[in-house]
Order: C-alpha cells, then sequence, then structure tokens
C-alpha cells in the first residue's frame, strides 16, 4: 500500500476510477455466467422469484442435471469431443513441428516458397471449403467420423503452428544440433532432440488450438452430425434446441457444457496468456 | 556454370526433407488448400437435367447478383455482415484498447486477476454465449428489465432478439461481450513492449497521462491496430455459430440477422422446405472469398506497407 501513500490525491483519484472501470467490465464478463450457474442447481420456481440469490436449502434442486442425464448422452458426448481435440492437437504439433524443423533448419530450393504455401490458410477460412471437404471426406469414406474431424482441425490448425514453430526452432543453438551431427545422430534423431528445447511454442501452439477446436460448432454439425459422433459443443447445441423452454435443463446443460472449458482455462490460463502477449500471433 | 547448375540439379533431393515436410504438406493440400480450389471451381458449375454438374462460367454468380430470388438474400446479408462488423470495429476494439490500457498501467494492481477474468467469455463456446444471452434477455426471466430499472430504464426493455430492428446490433453487442478479450490481449501485449524510456521522454517534456497515450503510445501500436482491425474482418466475414443458435439456420425475423455465414450454411445445405443446392453454395462461398481476400490484401498492401515506411 506505500506507493498509493507517495501518489498526489489527483492520482490516487485517476487510480480508483481505472479499478472502478476495471471491476464493472470484470462484473459485466462474469455476471452471465455466474447467473447460469448458481440457477443451475435451484428448482423452477427460484430461478425465477429469486434469479440473484445463491442456492440455499430450499431452493437445491438438481432436477436440471438429472434431465439432462436422462435424455442426452453428454458423457459420451465429452470423449468425443476430448477424442477430437487431442487428436487434433497431436497432429498439429507432430506435423507442423516437423514441417517447422525442415523450414528452419535446411536450406533447399523452394524453402521460401515452401513457408509461403502453408502461411497461407493462417488468413483464409478453411470454412469457405466446406462444400469440397464434405464430398472428400465422403469420398474417403470417412463420413461421420471423428477421424474427418481430426484431419479437418489439423489441417486448419497447421498454418500458424508452423508459422509460430518456425520461428521457435530458429533460436535453438547451432552448436548443440551441429555437436550432435559430429556424434553421428541421424537428423530425425537431431529433431526429436530440439522438441524439449521448444517446449514452450508447443505449448502455445496446443493452447490456442484446444478452445477453437472445442468449441467448433460447424464441422461436426456438417461433417459429424450423428448421435454416436456428437461434440459437446454440437451436443449442447441440439439439447438446448430441443429443451428450449426447460429452464431447469438449459441451465444445467450450459453448466455442464461450460465447466470443463472453464477448468481447462484455469489450468492453461497463464500458457494461453503469455502466448498471447508474447507477439506469438503477430 | 552451366555443368555446375546442372550437376547441383541431379543431385537427389535429400529424403529426410521430404519426409519432414510431407505429413503436414500432405494433410494441409488435401484438407485445406484442395477444398478451397475445388469449391471455387464448383462455384463456376451447375447441375443440368440430368442432375450432372456441368461447367456454366460466371452464371451462378451473375444469378445470385440479379435473380429475384437471390439478390435480396446476398444484398441483405452483406449490408447485415457489414452492420455486424461496424459494431465490432467502433465498440469491441475501442474497449479491448481500454481494457488494455488500463491493465498496461504498473500502478494498477491484481491486473493479471483481471486479465483472466475479463478474457473468460472469450473461450466459452459461440453456442453458450449465445443461449446464456438468450435466457439473460428473456422477457421471462426479467433480468435484462432488472438491469435496466437500475438506470430507471426499465420502461424501454423489449424483447431484443425477437424484432427485426433490434436483433443485429443485440446480436452484435453479444458477441463484442464475447470476444473483446482478443483486441484486448494483442493491444495489452503491443502496449507493454514499448520501451519506458520513450514515455518517460514525454512526461518529462511535460505531456499528460492522456497526451502520452493518444500521440505516442496509440501511434506506436498502430501495426497492432491494423492487425486487430484485420481478424475483426475475417472473423466476422466468417461467423455462424452465433446467429445459427440463437436465431436458427433462417435468421430471424425476417432475416433480419442473416449474415454471409449462415446465408452460405442455408445455399448449401438447405433449411425446411428449400433443398439444398451444393454449386450456389458453393458460389456463397466464392463471394465470401473474394470480400475477405480484398480485406487481407488490402490489409497487407495498404496498412502494413505503411507501417514499415513509418518504423524504418
Amino acid at each position: 500500500m506505500t506507493f498509493i501513500e507517495r501518489l498526489r490525491p489527483a492520482q490516487r483519484g485517476q487510480l480508483l476510477l481505472a479499478h472502478l472501470a476495471l471491476l464493472a467490465y470484470t462484473a459485466l464478463a462474469l455476471f452471465p455466467v455466474f447467473l447460469v450457474v448458481i440457477n443451475s442447481v435451484k428448482g423452477r420456481r427460484a430461478i425465477f422469484q429469486s434469479p440473484y440469490a445463491l442456492p440455499n436449502r430450499d431452493t437445491w434442486d438438481l432436477v436440471g442435471y438429472e434431465k439432462v442425464l436422462d435424455n442426452s448422452n453428454f458423457p459420451d458426448y465429452f470423449l468425443n469431443s476430448i477424442t477430437v481435440t487431442v487428436g487434433a492437437l497431436f497432429f498439429i504439433l507432430l506435423a507442423g513441428s516437423m514441417a517447422a524443423w525442415a523450414l528452419a533448419e535446411y536450406r533447399f530450393p523452394g524453402n521460401a516458397i515452401m513457408g509461403l504455401y502453408l502461411a497461407l490458410g493462417i488468413m483464409i477460412p478453411i470454412r469457405l471449403g466446406t462444400i469440397s471437404i464434405l464430398r472428400l471426406v465422403v469420398r474417403l469414406g470417412l463420413a461421420d467420423t471423428l477421424a474427418a474431424l481430426i484431419l479437418i482441425y489439423t489441417a486448419a490448425g497447421l498454418p500458424l503452428a508452423i508459422f509460430i514453430l518456425t520461428q521457435f526452432m530458429r533460436q535453438v543453438p547451432r552448436d548443440l544440433k551441429d555437436a550432435a551431427r559430429v556424434d553421428g545422430a541421424s537428423e530425425y534423431r537431431i529433431y526429436l532432440m530440439t522438441l524439449p528445447l521448444i517446449r514452450p511454442a508447443l505449448g502455445t501452439v496446443a493452447v490456442f488450438n484446444m478452445i477453437p477446436v472445442w468449441n467448433d460448432l460447424w464441422f461436426p454439425l456438417i461433417i459429424a452430425p450423428s448421435e454416436a459422433n456428437k461434440t459437446v459443443t454440437l451436443g449442447a447445441q441440439v439439447f438446448l434446441g430441443q429443451f428450449v423452454n426447460d429452464w431447469n435443463a438449459v441451465l444445467a446443460s450450459l453448466t455442464l457444457a461450460m465447466i470443463p472449458v472453464i477448468i481447462l482455462y484455469i489450468i492453461f490460463s497463464r500458457q494461453l496468456i503469455r502466448g498471447l502477449t508474447s507477439g506469438a500471433v503477430k | 556454370m552451366t555443368s555446375a547448375n546442372s550437376a547441383r540439379r541431379r543431385k537427389p533431393f535429400p529424403v529426410h526433407i521430404l519426409v519432414f515436410l510431407a505429413p503436414a504438406f500432405i494433410i494441409y493440400t488435401l484438407f485445406m488448400i484442395y477444398p478451397l480450389l475445388d469449391s471455387l471451381r464448383l462455384s463456376l458449375y451447375a447441375p443440368d437435367v440430368n442432375r450432372q454438374e456441368v461447367f456454366v462460367g460466371l452464371d451462378n454468380y451473375e444469378r445470385l447478383m440479379t435473380n429475384d430470388l437471390w439478390q435480396p438474400r446476398i444484398e441483405g446479408a452483406i449490408k447485415n455482415n457489414l452492420v455486424f462488423f461496424a459494431i465490432h470495429m467502433l465498440v469491441q476494439n475501442p474497449i479491448g484498447l481500454m481494457l488494455a490500457a488500463l491493465l498496461s498501467s504498473q500502478f494498477i494492481r491484481g491486473r493479471a486477476i483481471y486479465r483472466t477474468l475479463i478474457f473468460t467469455p472469450t473461450v466459452l463456446s459461440v453456442v453458450l454465449v449465445g443461449f446464456i444471452w438468450r435466457m439473460i434477455l428473456s422477457p421471462l426471466w426479467g433480468i435484462s428489465t432488472d438491469f435496466l430499472d437500475l438506470f430507471g430504464l426499465a420502461a424501454y426493455d423489449k424483447p431484443w432478439l425477437g424484432l427485426e430492428e433490434t436483433a443485429l446490433p443485440t446480436l452484435s453487442l453479444i458477441s463484442v461481450w464475447q470476444w473483446v478479450g482478443i483486441p484486448m490481449m494483442l493491444f495489452l501485449a503491443a502496449l507493454i513492449s514499448i520501451p519506458d524510456e520513450l514515455i518517460e521522454a514525454a512526461r518529462v517534456d511535460g505531456a499528460t497521462a492522456w497526451g502520452v497515450f493518444w500521440r505516442i503510445r496509440f501511434r506506436l501500436i498502430m501495426p497492432t491496430v491494423g492487425i486487430v482491425g484485420v481478424l475483426t474482418f475475417v472473423g466476422n466475414f466468417n461467423a455462424f455459430d452465433l446467429i445459427y443458435t440463437t436465431q436458427k439456420a433462417t435468421a430471424g425475423p425476417n432475416y433480419s440477422t442473416d449474415i454471409l455465414g449462415t446465408f452460405f450454411y442455408r445455399t448449401f445445405f438447405g433449411v425446411q422446405l428449400q433443398p439444398g443446392n451444393p454449386t450456389m453454395g458453393a458460389t456463397v462461398a466464392g463471394v465470401m472469398f473474394l470480400i475477405i481476400l480484398a480485406g487481407v490484401l488490402l490489409y497487407m498492401f495498404g496498412w502494413q506497407r505503411r507501417m514499415l515506411q513509418v518504423e524504418f
């Protein structure tokens, strides 16, 4: 608190105003989420009579959650979302780091053109090719499979991943690689050796891709809409559409769908924010 | 010289480089570049009487722009998309800048906490955000009425998502609420990377905090202003989830919230009684592609080039 005492009264006033503005905006950002969560564990009456009150013994009611679990396959949806997200992240990191290594390490004819070609996708949304993707997926016999989603998200995530990872691969000290070469290590071995050195960049790429993949509605809706392959986002969308007038069920399913994302965010927020603010996206 | 060149050419291309590049190249080409090109090709085709797709040149585009059934829809979608984009540029990005300016001050305690909390809506899926706000704005629940009542404006409450004139601005603001975290982070990153000496020098010269911000800091982050602008543009002209979630594929009431993403979906997938039309869908995607490309090129050759001249 000492530094506050050193400030002039006018500066203290400014500081107070700044905090008020930030607090107000934080409240605006969190209040809707908070309202949904607290009302998801209340009975129908309490939701409407006292929406702002925390649940208590009288208003506590898990009827919404029971309905969600009885009428939908949320556990399966979670499993599908995890499969797709982990699968896509794995291939983005593997294929992305391999390509980034080649671009950063070797001088070969066409290096610059290859880098440019792989970067084209950073600004062009993959959704614009949806009709042809759908036809391609059908031709490959991957219609309505999680594998198709994994491949699509991998393709969509690769351009930015390669762009970021190439910059980090270039910073790996040359001595290290040359020493390994003198020892007779193969190029594949040296690539594997550099991966731990760029772990922060790999983490940034993973976190950047995790949220959009988990949250995407478009491709699950079009490529893999069957009940067995629904992701949480699509499953929640369909369930919410059907139960739109059942407030308990809607609030409970919203909360259920939000919790894993918020937990992931709490775990990875540092990495995500560091990635965003370190200029990795510039 | 020639013999040296040809000798180099004859040297086999190192296999390991191909191995490293192959997985990314194949997946990216097959699932991104090829579909984008194939979709553009498809926009030049139309089914004939035997349902075979035959080359028709630019007929689909002409139909889209002049046919009585198509023209109002594409025009409406583009106009609505421009409104959607304008609201993001005028509300989301200034708020993002303001929050970033506050969060970049060393005197604010708990900056990291504010930053993390304010970013929370950005990590939620658009589907959840859409439904959360549908409930908040529902007259049945009355949350928005209570909020307006705080300012004595309860009488002005409306079914915001149900009226033609308010639905699109309301949805735009919901989207702003969700995405403001992105410009905030990008501006913040740019602001904290400005060397302290520059700002100190201005302070010594007697500039006020306000003056320092607009005359020095804002000018130094102009490259980021451009990045935020182009990201907003691409994101907005590619948006779909929020409208689909809250207003269904028909983008009601009466198409007042129809943007290019929802129009694209309806065209190729069909909705209710209207059957899907892949080639016209590809044509709508082609229009979206041209719009996005124009925006990106304008940024790259208009804004970024000017920025480089300023920097060096």
